[in-house]
């Protein structure tokens, strides 16, 4: 350090620049974390979510499956607050072999005077075994209409893999019914 | 340490600078600002501190005396808002404003305009978070936000006006915070006095720079987070909304990818200025410089990754379970490091009791409580019983209040004869601590039983068997927030006048802030010092 000993100019303008990108790659990450988490859910079988690609499971041949075993499958469903009807599982539980196809139904009704739109969300306990719980065709697929008054028997039809693991003996599938969000188009 | 300094005619004066208010509203002096931030601080350390007293006395007896159940929601809500995002964290920046220029040996901060307009963020910010209480005196609203800090879909895509506040107000502080860490960052990375390498440099500045980038990397996502809420409730998006194929749990998993580095943001700076305090009044070197600055990176890292022990309730699959359960117990590591390192700084040294000493030694045993209850709520299985209890409301108070805030207050002690050049009064100082430390835990001891006994959080009447523990509770907060008066007064007075502080102002003290004249001249190390060893 010699003579005038004024600092030199600093240049900032390289980090700062590194810093805010930095900063909008989080912010553009946390957004990037609503796809990665229902990936990461559907990947481990997380969260209680069903496979989306059932069918697979429609052409396995009829010796998957497993005679030997026996598994206890229970059906709820909830309604969620703001829908006025009223739904119960033909069969609040039923016992089948791994592998096996079935189908099974619930009673909705719709207790209002008016037309209204309802969308059933699954969820599977213990959560590790939704990945085994392969649904072929289900009424949560679509939104349900439901004029004034009307009931109607909804169905499901499904397979557990047979490979689900032995610790596992009970199931339960539980929807709630939510009044469908309305699109603001 | 030896510096080298040389003459220079800088432009010491003050004669281009405006006076009264637009001096304040125009400055972009590293130690006006820092001013700005701890005097914003002690403002909204007391509006916290009131919308508390309030819900402490509506649960002074089971019942509901005082106000509705909504107004009650509200209160506890803003309250931690406001004292994370309004008296906590500027108190930090405040810190940082003020010390590490002077600590570095850099004339001001590298973007001093920058650094004015992060602190002018902050009172319309404070007001958006506010105004609702004073709309709805005026019937607009329904008060302010309800859905306690945590902002949880689906209560809060159903919250009133108060939310739509509460999220503009996030936003604006996050882009405050955003900007004071661009300029700590740069500060300390581009304007080091000669000679002072990384690892040479103070602890604080540590502590600081750790902080800064943990606010760049989730600050971001935290904003992200209350857009999408704000899209969720007005826009027709359904990103929290199961109906629409979207998931209330992921708002959880965003904000505590925020909201658990935030705990660290809060108390790095300090961890990094306790060292300085426990080496003055031990009067030896700091133990383990280089092992406490490795435990600043490792505890800042893993921060980062295991926020999901904030909902461990909500439904998680076990694997997670148990990885964040390890994950959080392995951030006792380090802690442990910068434990023994403090007690070792201490070991065997001629240590005298000054009021910065006595809040240091008193973080340091309160702090100790808020790690160990810490790893009780870490066990999963204890977890699902303590969780959502008042367990946890002691708990982040003993981490919050003694680390956090007690953290502050010895900063403040050790620094303002540094700042105004005037002691401040060691019998009030005194009399503060005792005060503050027998009534914090008169307040919050009494609430890990209430928790143990199931007493749930943000519900504002209770059993009747909760009745003693929370009367006591109760007592204990109204002397807690009345003796932070004693805090105020004792910095007025000091501000005002008293005994001359000397450039090294304590007994024991080293490093380049203590070189320079108290209270520093307005334009600080215009010169760089040049660090020789």
């Amino acid at each position: 350090m010699q003579g005038a000993s004024l600092p030199p100019p600093r240049r900032h303008g390289r980090l700062v620049a590194r810093l805010i990108v930095l900063a909008g790659f989080f912010f553009a990450f946390g957004f990037a974390l609503v796809p990665l988490y229902d990936t990461f859910c559907e990947a481990v079988g997380f969260n209680g979510k069903t496979l989306k690609d059932a069918l697979a499971a429609k052409d396995a041949p009829p010796s998957a499956i497993n005679y030997s075993r026996k598994l206890g499958v229970q059906f709820t469903a909830t309604l969620m607050p703001g829908l006025p009807w009223e739904i119960r599982p033909l069969e609040p539980a039923i016992e089948l072999h791994p592998g096996e196809l079935r189908t099974t139904r619930f009673l909705v009704r719709n207790l209002s005077d008016q037309t209204i739109v309802g969308q059933a969300v699954p969820s599977v306990s213990p959560t590790v075994a939704a990945r085994h719980f392969r649904k072929l065709d289900c009424f949560c697929f679509t939104q349900q209409t439901l004029a004034p008054g009307e009931s109607r028997e909804m169905a499901l039809t499904f397979i557990i893999d047979g490979d689900i693991g032995d610790e596992i003996s009970e199931l339960t599938l539980a929807y709630a019914f939510f009044l469908a969000p309305k699109d603001p188009a | 340490m030896n510096t080298a300094t040389h003459t220079l005619d800088g432009h010491g004066g003050h004669a281009h600078q405006p006076g009264g208010l637009l001096r304040w509203l125009t400055t972009t002096n590293h130690k006006d600002i820092g001013t700005m931030y701890l005097s914003f601080s002690l403002l909204m350390f007391f509006v916290g501190g009131a919308m508390i007293l309030a819900v402490r006395a509506e649960l002074f007896q089971p019942g509901l005396q005082l106000m509705k159940p909504e107004f009650f929601n509200q209160l506890i809500g803003v309250h931690a808002l406001v004292m994370i995002f309004a008296a906590l964290m500027p108190a930090a920046t405040g810190f940082a404003n003020w010390m590490i220029p002077l600590m570095i040996g850099a004339p001001d901060m590298a973007l001093p305009r920058l650094n004015n307009w992060g602190f002018w963020l902050l009172p319309p910010a404070a007001i958006l978070l506010t105004l609702p209480f004073v709309l709805a005196l005026f019937g607009i609203g329904d008060g302010a936000v309800a859905t306690g800090w945590t902002l949880y879909a689906p209560l809060s895509v159903q919250g009133g006006i108060g939310v739509d506040f509460a999220i503009f107000a996030i936003h604006i502080l996050g882009i405050s915070s955003i900007m004071g860490s661009i300029n700590i960052i740069a500060t300390i990375l581009n304007m080091r006095a000669p000679g002072m390498t990384l690892m040479k440099m103070p602890l604080f500045c540590w502590g600081w720079l750790v902080t800064a980038v943990l606010l760049i990397v989730t600050l971001p996502v935290l904003a992200g987070g209350v857009t999408m809420l704000l899209t969720d409730r007005h826009f027709g998006t359904h990103f929290f909304d199961a109906a629409g194929g979207g998931d209330p749990i992921l708002f959880q998993h965003l904000f505590w990818f925020f909201g658990h580095p935030e705990v660290y943001i809060l108390l790095l700076p300090v961890w990094g200025l306790m060292p300085h305090v426990l080496s003055t009044f031990s009067r030896k070197p700091v133990y383990g410089h280089t092992g406490q600055v490795w435990s600043f990176v490792a505890i800042g890292v893993l921060g980062l990754v295991v926020w999901g022990h904030h909902f461990m309730t909500a439904g998680l699959p076990v694997p997670a379970l148990l990885y964040f359960m390890y994950s959080t117990m392995s951030i006792s590591l380090p802690l442990a490091v910068l434990f023994f390192c403090w007690i070792a700084t201490m070991w065997r040294g001629a240590m005298s009791f000054e009021t910065p000493m006595l809040f240091a030694v008193g973080f340091i045993v309160l702090f100790g409580i808020a790690g160990l209850t810490g790893l009780v709520l870490a066990d999963v299985a204890a977890d699902a019983q303590y969780h959502h209890s008042y367990f946890v409301v002691a708990h982040f108070h003993y981490a919050l209040f003694a680390g956090g805030i007690m953290g502050v207050m010895t900063g403040v002690y050790y620094w303002l004869p540094k700042w105004t050049g005037h002691m401040y009064s060691e019998r009030l100082g005194k009399l503060h601590f005792w005060l503050t430390v027998i009534s914090f835990n008169l307040t919050f001891m009494p609430q890990f039983f209430l928790g143990l006994a199931g007493m749930p959080r943000r519900i504002p009447d209770y059993a009747l068997q909760f009745a003693e523990f929370n009367a006591i509770s109760t007592v204990g907060s109204f002397v807690l927030g009345l003796s932070q008066l004693l805090f105020a007064y004792n910095i007025w007075r000091c501000i005002k006048g008293g005994e001359k502080a000397s450039n090294g102002v304590w007994e024991g003290t080293h490093g380049l802030e203590w070189e320079l004249s108290s209270p520093p001249p307005h334009h600080s190390w215009e010169t760089q010092p040049v660090i020789k060893d």
